[in-house]
């Protein structure tokens, strides 16, 4: 057992002059710092000025009849709505999660907006209403295909309706079916039925349930055998509406020996009260396949005081199903008031392999819950969890996580490693792993380790030069580096602003 | 001494060992040197037998028994020693406990008592001084916090304990400096008797020079592709395998 | 409600007993602890926690209680030989919940150093045990502790004033004695004042092939720059089961060790909570548990960090083989303004078999930055390297995978800090996973 050195850093660090001043600096620092970030505005907080038609707040069977009459749905998808609904019903909010959520009036919420209704959908670039496409120009996510990001296809999607889809054509021409969920479900209503719900059963849980019930738009994503997706596919999420719900629902289905990398942004206008986000999203990875999932998640978290802000519930699993399948998570978390995610992995195939990689922000009166579960049920599987939590001002960053091997998972392999990083004194950063472990061939292996920015770093970058603000940019994104490699290339930078804009100086 | 005729063995699935004939008499030193990749660590890893290793074909003989059927601990029982190239580290299991029970198992094998604790310690004591092994890492457990060169002393001193008939010295040369290279090849050296044999494994001449080979055989691709005296050794240290692969038309 | 109505009716018709066999300071707490009892229940494998381990099951056979305080039948000294050889320890038993004072060990022990039953003791210098008793072991969360506090009637006390240090280790065997399926609630006290010092080594025999089940609450008071040892080893029977809870409160610059072993049982629950209230403060939690067949061991620990500097290192290890069930959850909380805090907790398993099954959840809730916390757990099985390396020195492979779980668990068993009993958990452990120990060591019964 180690010695408990008493005198501590704080003795030494009185030895010397020069760390005498870093020390103050540190303490000083912050103080302006925090200042400086609460002033700083969340760049995605605009509206929209465009007409939207809204259905009445309030959630019974007639509102859920409504919105699948609006989308013109089959029967059987209003019947799997309905059933969900029901169930919902009597279902009660999960409260095991490190969060304190006020409570949430599900009838005070409208549950359909749709900006476009003027048009009745827009058919091409001409009809969509101007005021849109400069929202997601504004937005940086250009919808003009000549404009857009080389290699990107977008699906963008405000309130509940699928704004426009690019590059559609030119994927199709491999058979990639890349589309809002809506139009699949009109245009390929086979593959919809056979995959909605086959990952997260409507009844999975309280924030599934009310999704199945109320979806509205989000996408869907086909890649046939032996397809490589020749461009990132990316859908670009955005609340526009008032006291509005979002309920997106994404589904992708990755033939055999296919391969796919799909991202996934999304931003809300600033507002004083706190807007739901609920969705689900579905991915089935079929043999020897590949889908790499990325979000940059930048909802607005309320302001500095804590008010307003998205509640961003949202239920995301994958199955390997196939043979020597794989499917890695990416997330970037820096948004939201509340974060309750655990975008999981089955796998299910044997030789599967899943990675969860993750960066966690979280400032002022954030809370975040977030982390995976990894179920191995085939054979030699392997999953790697890799998640990193920064907590800065009064927010609250738990990382919660399931590593299960099934007694059939034979040589199962799990690696897991939770890093969080407190900056300042009134935050919290919290671990939950849970591993549950069936199989004796299985070896599975957790660590964690919490820290903050030590004084020494600090202090060497100052006497190079680099000012704390930037030493601590500098400090948090190699902090979250393995993460942040993982993503492509559009987005890796994308996160790495978004990382230092949250957290500039939020160290005490 | 050792009899290995047509030795083909492969790790998942992949051949490493294409055929090898190789015979050591009793007494000889047998220095096996070649490039990386080619397949020496295997061949010391399928004699001691390694169960990551499939013998897919051929026969070794061991003093006339059939080394093959054999399990790893009763090669280790008849007289074979592999000094390990990476000697893994056991923490909790004390050198003390380890090589009592090493040296007692053997004695089982070969229907003698076992020694008392007393006897055991100036055994340890008597070999411990044969390559100058420190009292307080045979106090450690197994190669626990060992430095390279401790690691490989130990793997001698383990060597000088279990008095095996045919040594295997896998890259006993690689990580050690001067010193130590010197203190590990005259412990090897005092241990060699004539009834003794000595398989040495290196990509490098410069343990040779303490531990003079009488045959030099050199491994590529899975064959032993030129055998000869010492002289070979030095030939290869001055002119590198290019030579070789050119002899074999490559 | 099925389970918990049995004691609700037991304690409603015999309060007036239970009371009359026990002393006011602990008859105190009844009443409160039984409505706090009906009010929680027996919790469900819902709480979180209590999630591995059902208990209201376990709480729901028909078990007999000894609460007109009969005299049980037994010397202990003739049937119990010591277990731990060349230690030399004071030995005390308690007898199901009573504490054995028939004949107490000879020599004395130093001025002012408190030995022996509860009950007496709270009869005798109420105000003493009415400082300490149900401080730190609240009823109003968690039911099991609330039935022991409304049944308990006796136990122990260890009371050592400022600066003592009692040189010899105590050595207390907890007999479980009964002819018919029986239910023992013991209740176990111990207050170090400033800079004492004490050794503990508490064992749990089971003699009779009845069924068992105790609950066992610990109260731990560690004074400012006290130094504590508490050593519990559990060798019972299939048919035991066993609910212990384990508080411990220390102040500053105090040091604590606590090592629960389970080295045979039936099914057992350990809460272990630490809450270090003064600076400087340090407690070594370590726990071991060696399970075969339909065994269940579940440990559950909580350290709280409520303050800065203070130093918590854990260790657990389980080795499950058969059908065995392990768990173990740990949190380890250091609340804002606990800077410099130190904590380290690590939680390592074999499973032997497909059936074994382990569940670990080690949990940090940090609110301070300035502090080193590190937790892992790791379910596993043995280093194949290391294996094959044992093997080619000639050890036959089942000897080779014998000393490789030795030294798995020797890790716990190093830490302890008497040379004796650490010689002895060796050879125990070693006797144990040769399967030479099998059933109770150390009973007459057994032997």
């Amino acid at each position: 057992m180690r010695n408990n050195n008493k005198s501590g850093m704080s003795a030494e660090a009185r030895e010397m002059d020069g760390r005498q001043t870093a020390k103050r600096k540190m303490e000083e620092e912050p103080n302006r710092l925090i200042k400086q970030i609460a002033q700083e505005k969340y760049k995605y907080g605009f509206t929209t000025d465009v007409h939207t038609e809204v259905i009445e707040r309030g959630l019974n069977e007639e509102v859920v009849r409504l919105i699948s009459a609006k989308k013109r749905e089959p029967e059987w998808l209003l019947e799997f709505r309905l059933k969900a609904f029901r169930h919902w019903q009597t279902m009660e909010m999960p409260a095991w999660a490190h969060l304190t959520i006020p409570e949430i009036d599900y009838q005070a919420i409208s549950y359909y907006a749709d900006p476009t209704a003027k048009k009745k959908g827009p058919k091409s670039m001409d009809e969509v209403d101007p005021e849109l496409i400069k929202t997601f120009d504004k937005l940086g996510i250009p919808l003009e295909e000549r404009m857009a990001l080389s290699g990107v296809a977008v699906d963008a999607v405000m309130d509940s309706i699928s704004v426009k889809t690019t590059f559609k054509e030119t994927l199709m021409e491999k058979g990639i079916i890349f589309c809002s969920i809506s139009e699949a479900v009109r245009e390929h209503p086979d593959l919809v039925k056979t995959y909605l719900g086959s990952v997260v059963p409507f009844c999975d849980n309280f924030f599934a349930a009310l999704n199945s019930a109320v979806f509205s738009d989000g996408s869907f994503v086909y890649i046939p055998k032996g397809v490589r997706c020749p461009m990132e596919l990316s859908t670009y999420f955005r609340i526009n509406a008032a006291n509005t719900g979002q309920f997106e629902r994404t589904l992708i289905v990755a033939d055999d020996d296919s391969y796919v990398s799909y991202l996934e942004g999304c931003t809300a206008p600033m507002r004083d009260e706190n807007q739901l986000h609920a969705a689900i999203v579905e991915i089935v990875v079929h043999d020897r396949a590949e889908v790499k999932y990325s979000t940059v998640q930048n909802w607005y978290p309320g302001d500095v005081e804590g008010k307003g802000g998205v509640y961003n519930f949202v239920t995301k699993r994958g199955h390997c199903r196939g043979v020597d399948s794989k499917l890695s998570w990416t997330q970037v978390e820096t948004g939201s008031a509340i974060t309750w995610k655990y975008p999981s992995c089955i796998l299910g195939g044997d030789n599967s392999q899943a990675e969860f990689y993750s960066v966690a922000v979280t400032n002022n009166y954030q809370q975040a819950d977030t982390g995976t579960k990894m179920i191995h049920i085939g054979k030699n599987t392997r999953s790697t969890i890799i998640s990193k939590g920064i907590s800065a001002g009064k927010s609250q960053n738990s990382y919660r996580g399931l590593v299960r091997v099934a007694e059939k998972a034979d040589n199962a392999r799990n690696y897991s490693q939770c890093d969080s990083l407190l900056l300042g004194s009134h935050c919290g950063a919290h671990t939950f792993p849970y591993m549950d472990v069936r199989n004796e061939t299985a070896i599975v292996e957790h660590e964690a380790t919490t820290s903050k920015i030590s004084e020494d770093q600090l202090f060497y970058c100052n006497q190079r030069g680099i000012p704390t603000e930037d030493a601590i940019g500098l400090i948090v994104n190699g902090y979250a580096k393995e993460v942040l490699n993982k993503l492509p290339m559009e987005f890796a930078v994308e996160a790495q602003k978004l990382l230092t804009v949250s957290l500039e100086g939020s160290v005490g | 001494m050792l009899e290995i005729k047509d030795l083909h063995a492969s790790i998942n699935g992949k051949e490493i060992l294409k055929g090898i004939n190789l015979s050591v008499k009793t007494g000889e030193v047998h220095a096996i040197m070649g490039p990386n990749g080619s397949g020496k660590s295997t061949l010391s890893n399928v004699l001691v037998g390694h169960p990551a290793y499939e013998v897919t074909k051929g026969t070794v003989t061991f003093d006339g028994k059939d080394l093959l059927t054999l399990s790893p601990e009763d090669r280790s029982h008849e007289g074979l020693f592999l000094s390990f190239q990476y000697p893994v580290e056991i923490p909790g299991v004390s050198m003390v406990n380890f090589m009592r029970t090493a040296v007692n198992e053997q004695r089982k094998y070969k229907g003698l008592p076992a020694l008392s604790a007393s006897e055991f310690l100036k055994l340890m004591r008597e070999k411990r001084a044969v390559v100058e092994l420190d009292n307080k890492l045979a106090n450690r457990s197994v190669n626990e916090g060992f430095s390279g060169g401790e690691k490989k002393r130990n793997e001698i001193f383990q060597m000088a304990m279990l008095e095996p008939k045919l040594s295997i010295l896998d890259e006993t040369d690689s990580g050690l400096d001067i010193d130590a290279l010197r203190i590990v090849a005259e412990g090897v050296n005092r241990l060699k008797t004539p009834e003794t044999s000595v398989l040495v494994i290196t990509h490098y001449q410069r343990l040779l020079d303490y531990i003079k080979p009488d045959v030099v055989h050199v491994l590529y691709k899975g064959r032993i592709v030129k055998t000869a005296g010492p002289e070979l050794a030095l030939e290869l240290e001055e002119k590198g395998y290019d030579w070789i692969k050119k002899e074999l038309g490559e | 409600m099925k389970a918990e109505q049995q004691y609700i009716d037991l304690f409603t018709q015999y309060e007036g007993m239970i009371n009359q066999h026990s002393a006011e300071v602990m008859n105190h707490f009844r009443r409160q602890a039984f409505e706090d009892f009906c009010r929680l229940g027996f919790p469900t494998r819902k709480q979180e926690r209590y999630k591995y381990t059902d208990m209201a099951k376990l709480f729901l056979p028909d078990y007999g209680l000894n609460l007109n305080r009969l005299d049980i039948p037994v010397n202990p000294y003739e049937v119990f030989k010591c277990d731990v050889p060349n230690m030399s320890t004071a030995l005390y038993f308690v007898v199901n919940d009573a504490f054995y004072s028939k004949a107490l060990p000879t020599g004395h022990l130093p001025e002012g150093v408190l030995l022996g039953s509860l009950r007496e003791m709270a009869e005798q210098r109420p105000e003493l045990v009415a400082r300490y008793y149900g401080k730190l072991a609240g009823t109003s969360k968690d039911a099991i502790v609330a039935l022991n506090t409304m049944l308990a009637q006796d136990g122990l006390l260890l009371y050592v004033p400022k600066g003592v240090v009692l040189e010899k280790p105590i050595q207390l065997v907890n007999i479980l004695r009964a002819d018919v399926d029986f239910m023992a609630n013991r209740r176990v006290l111990i207050v170090l004042e400033e800079k004492a010092q004490a050794k503990l080594l508490v064992c749990d025999h089971a003699m009779d092939r009845v069924n068992f089940l105790t609950t066992q609450v610990v109260e731990v008071f560690a004074g400012a720059g006290s130094t504590f040892d508490w050593y519990e080893l559990e060798e019972t029977h299939n048919a035991t089961v066993r609910c212990s809870n384990l508080f411990v409160r220390q102040e500053s610059d105090s040091n604590v060790l606590l090592n629960g072993m389970t080295l045979h049982n039936g099914i057992t629950r350990n809460t272990t909570e630490v809450i270090l209230t003064g600076r400087g403060a340090e407690v070594n939690l370590l726990g071991m548990a060696i399970e075969d067949k339909q065994q269940r061991v579940d440990n559950h620990t909580f350290i709280d960090h409520a303050v800065p500097d203070c130093t918590s290192n854990e260790l657990f290890k389980y080795v499950l083989d058969d059908s065995a069930v392990g768990a173990f959850a740990g949190k380890v909380l250091v609340r804002e303004g606990a800077q410099h805090t130190s904590s380290r907790q690590t939680n390592r398993n074999l499973c032997a078999t497909r059936e074994a099954r382990m569940y670990t959840q080690p949990q940090l809730e940090i609110y301070a930055d300035d502090v080193k916390c590190s937790h892992g757990a790791t379910v596993g099985q043995l280093n194949e390297d290391a294996l094959f390396y044992m093997r080619q020195r000639g050890i036959p492979q089942k000897e080779a995978r014998l000393l490789l779980m030795f030294a798995f668990v020797n890790e716990v068993i190093d830490e302890i800090r008497l040379e004796a009993l650490k010689n002895r958990l060796h050879h125990l452990v070693e006797k144990r996973f040769r399967g030479e120990l099998n059933k109770c060591q150390g009973c007459a019964m057994c032997k």
